[in-house]
């Protein structure tokens, strides 16, 4: 089942589970590897970054599914892997993600989309 | 398979003939790059945006041939009025 039809629009199972899944995860990171265990540099610092912010976060291993991996990238128009979802929307991938951090625009966005850090 | 500089540049300034392109080969093997790029065409939109018009210009090569192109984009300073 490949990840794209002719005209390189997302398929239907590949765009509506990506849907569903970024509409059921505030914070929803589609990734190489694990949370626990990244297999990318970048995909590895924006889970530092969410960690850090330590708000709950949810990740796909785009390695175990080829037709997510390439699905992802005709969703949301972006080449590359990571790629971060919160409240449903494209954030970006690790440097927009590390950017905003940088300058706090990132926490904000969290706040702003209702996404809060678990009471210690 | 790898990029080379100036055809990243030739690539950029093709679909963005006003850029000032700066590239930095961060590891040496033609495969992780950061590019610093000024444009008017940036003006105005997202980051997102902002990096979708560069990979754009790449015509497909970002992800594939290309691993790692860190991006820092920008509209140019606009000068104040006198």
């Amino acid at each position: 089942m490949s990840g794209t039809t002719m005209s390189g629009q997302t398929n239907e199972p590949v765009r509506d589970r990506i849907q569903s899944e970024i509409t059921a995860n505030p914070v929803m990171l589609y990734m190489k590897g694990t949370a626990m265990f990244p297999q990318c540099g970048f995909s590895a610092r924006v889970v530092q970054i969410l960690t850090h912010l330590g708000v709950p976060f949810q990740t796909a291993n785009v390695l175990e599914d080829m037709a997510l991996r390439e699905g992802i990238k005709q969703f949301s128009n972006w080449p590359t892997i990571p790629q971060l979802y919160v409240g449903g929307e494209f954030v970006g991938g690790c440097d927009i993600v590390t950017e905003m951090f940088q300058s706090g625009e990132l926490e904000t966005l969290m706040q702003e989309k209702g996404v809060s850090r678990p009471a210690a | 398979m790898a990029m080379a500089v100036n055809e990243i540049e030739a690539l950029i300034k093709a679909a963005l003939p006003d850029a000032r392109v700066a590239i930095e080969d961060l590891a040496g093997d033609g495969d992780h790059y950061a590019a610093t790029i000024v444009s008017e065409a940036f003006r105005g939109k997202s980051r997102v945006q902002q990096h979708q018009i560069v990979y754009a210009a790449l015509r497909g090569r970002m992800g594939g041939e290309l691993h790692a192109l860190a991006l820092q984009t920008s509209a140019p300073e606009q000068e104040s009025p006198r």
